[in-house]
């Protein structure tokens, strides 16, 4: 059952996030653009860096992307950029529409917590709380408060991934595999258009890291929820849509992955 | 409202349990200072109360005195002085002049609760061949009580004080060998010596006061010291003792009258209570301020402990002013947490306190009054002392990046 089946947004299970340029057509507004963004750290100083160069991507509802290149390619700080944890320095970033590289701090946490959920290489989760809870966490810091229906919203994220027995379960108390089901629960729980996963299976075993990949694969295909997924594992990156290359801070490389088209 | 219901109060007590250990280390803490500062401000109240009392229970806090006697210089016309050195002249025992009129004034203040007025001057007490000298107050029954709780004070015998009666004190009637029923003898400079009946003993708890003053009634004190019709001084009673020299400084205010408050006349005693109200005073600053910093130094680090988990926060979308929140509810409950616990201690060594500090009868040394108020106002102080202390690292809480934060 789908979390959020009171929100418009949630297509039916079962439909299938179809890619490409057909869908970009129909889409109103993409869930991501990024419009020749640049990020430059030592601004004004003489130690000046520039570790993004101007960077154009688009992520229509639905898309499983992902993002590769080398270490120090600029992968990181991009993703930040993409979350609002970090302000582009040039150039201009719309989530959902909303135009969002000069929000105030305050209209960006607002827009952070109800459009972008994260999924890190370390889990994150909130050591001292249940699984439960931590699932329940973003709609608490959002809402300020408990309710029933976050208490519910949650019970049916854990189901979806796997995790019911283990939802009284202080977080610190479930195994890696585990955690990272939690912090995807946890990343959908607002019912984010975006979720950005920086290297999400890259603390885990293959088992796990098929487990996870194919659990975010799901929550994609069921809900229509865009993804923007960093690896650096070649074997996961060619399981997605379309593969993003990032090399010093340019897109070398942006193309639908055929296999899996062609698959899908 | 449940308060736990709320983001802020549920991670701000996730938080603390969390870290159990240095959050007991500092509530222990918080309790020792609050303990300490509660203890000793009941015992200083106690301390004061107790040395008011004991003054105020054998002097008036205003006496209205007739002026001093100066000594006029001659002048040879153009202000210039015949005399070289003019001398003091000495002082005689005179009435205050229309005592009558200004006891009906003063009554009308609106602070004055009794005036009374005494013929007091020196005289000699006498029993066979032992003489004692003694202050000789003669006073009106009537009003004099409602100034000097003088019949609580009486050990033996009765008050109601005849022409030819006296009440003495118990070192006196040790001193002369004399009880209620004996017959003593009093005299002036002045005067040859009238006998009079010993009818009642009194105990202030001052040995000098016990040894020297005699009470008699007021028209046998006029008598015996030449000041007929006259009152050596108005004696006048206040509501807060501590206003005395204000209503002192009312009276004088417009006349030529000598007022003296107790405040004044025991300025030694004072100077020490002021002091020892200051040290009290830095004492309380001392310890409020390492309690705030143990506060702040264990939030913030906190703060450095829970950086990730406050970056992952903060990339879900909790605003900074709720972060700011969960630091300073941590700030204040450590603070009141240990105040109550503080306030237990603090309850806990009075009545201990209570048991040792006694006389050698078996009565307390000083009565110490556990005043509520002086709880309740420790808490208060304590709470806001932890809220303020958390300003700076729930701030600094508040301010992570959560990108750098989550990075680590």
């Amino acid at each position: 059952m789908c979390p959020h089946a009171h929100v418009a947004r949630c297509p039916p299970r079962g439909s299938k996030a179809s890619l490409g340029t057909a869908r970009r057509e129909a889409a109103p507004a993409a869930t991501l653009r990024l419009e020749g963004v640049r990020k430059a750290y030592g601004v004004g100083t003489p130690v000046e860096t520039e570790v993004l160069h101007g960077i154009d991507l688009d992520l229509q509802r639905g898309e499983f992307a992902a993002l590769i290149g080398p270490s120090g390619s600029g992968k990181t700080t991009l993703l930040n950029v993409i979350g609002l944890l970090d302000k582009p320095s040039a150039g201009r970033l719309f989530i959902t529409g909303q135009e969002a590289s000069a929000l105030p701090e305050m209209e960006a946490t607002r827009l952070r917590g109800r459009a972008i959920g994260f999924i890190f290489q370390h889990h994150y989760l909130l050591p001292a709380f249940t699984a439960l809870e931590n699932v329940m966490m973003p709609m608490l810091a959002t809402r300020g408060r408990v309710d029933a229906a976050m208490h519910e919203t949650a019970a049916a994220l854990l189901d979806k991934v796997g995790l019911t027995p283990w939802r009284n379960h202080k977080a610190s108390d479930i195994s890696g595999g585990q955690q990272q089901r939690v912090a995807i629960a946890r990343a959908l729980a607002m019912n984010p258009a975006l979720v950005l996963a920086d290297e999400p299976s890259g603390n885990l075993d293959t088992a796990n890291a098929d487990a996870v990949f194919d659990l975010m694969r799901a929550v994609n295909e069921a809900g229509g929820t865009t993804f923007l997924i960093v690896t650096h594992d070649p074997r996961l990156a060619r399981r997605c849509d379309r593969i993003i290359e990032l090399v010093d801070g340019r897109i070398v490389a942006d193309a639908p992955n055929l296999r899996v088209v062609r698959r899908g | 409202m449940n308060p736990f219901a709320y983001f802020e109060w549920i991670v701000a007590f996730r938080f603390m349990r969390e870290g159990l250990t240095q959050s007991l280390l500092i509530i222990f803490g918080v309790a020792l200072g609050a303990g300490v500062i509660i203890f000793m401000s009941a015992l200083l109240a106690g301390m004061q109360a107790n040395i008011v009392r004991r003054t105020l229970n054998y002097q008036a806090p205003i006496s209205i005195l007739p002026p001093d006697q100066v000594a006029r210089p001659l002048r040879a016309g153009e202000a210039a002085e015949i005399a070289a050195q003019i001398q003091p002249r000495s002082q005689q025992l005179r009435s205050v002049d229309q005592w009558q009129k200004i006891r009906g004034q003063v009554v009308q203040l609106p602070d004055v609760i009794g005036v009374t007025p005494i013929a007091a001057g020196p005289g000699f007490a006498a029993r066979g061949e032992a003489t004692k000298s003694v202050t000789i107050t003669g006073i009106d029954t009537e009003s004099y009580f409602d100034v000097i709780a003088l019949p609580e004070k009486m050990v033996a015998g009765r008050l109601d004080l005849g022409p030819l009666d006296i009440v003495i004190g118990t070192e006196l009637a040790k001193d002369l060998g004399v009880n209620v029923g004996d017959k003593l003898r009093l005299a002036t400079a002045r005067k040859s010596a009238s006998t009079f009946n010993v009818i009642g003993i009194f105990d202030f708890g001052n040995k000098g006061i016990n040894a020297r003053s005699v009470y008699i009634a007021f028209r046998s004190a006029q008598s015996l010291l030449d000041l007929a019709g006259g009152a050596s001084s108005l004696e006048i009673k206040v509501r807060d003792p501590f206003a005395a020299e204000t209503v002192a400084q009312a009276i004088r205010t417009g006349t030529d009258l000598k007022v003296d408050s107790w405040i004044r006349t025991n300025a030694q005693f004072f100077t020490a209570m002021a002091a020892q109200i200051l040290a009290n005073t830095l004492i309380r600053i001392f310890v409020g301020l390492t309690v705030a910093l143990g506060i702040a130094s264990v939030l913030v680090v906190s703060v450095v402990q829970k950086s990730k988990e406050i970056g992952i926060l903060r990339a879900m979308g909790t605003a900074r002013a709720r972060v700011l929140r969960v630091f300073l509810i941590q700030g204040g409950v450590m603070g009141l947490t240990g105040a109550l616990a503080g306030s237990l201690l603090a309850w806990g060594f009075l009545l201990l306190w209570r048991g040792v500090a006694t006389n050698p009868d078996g009565t307390p040394l000083f009565v110490v009054v556990i005043e509520p108020s002086l709880f309740a106002i420790a808490c208060v102080g304590a709470t806001l002392v932890g809220i303020l202390a958390a300003v700076v690292p729930a701030r600094r809480a508040a301010r992570l990046d959560p990108a750098v934060a989550i990075r680590g």
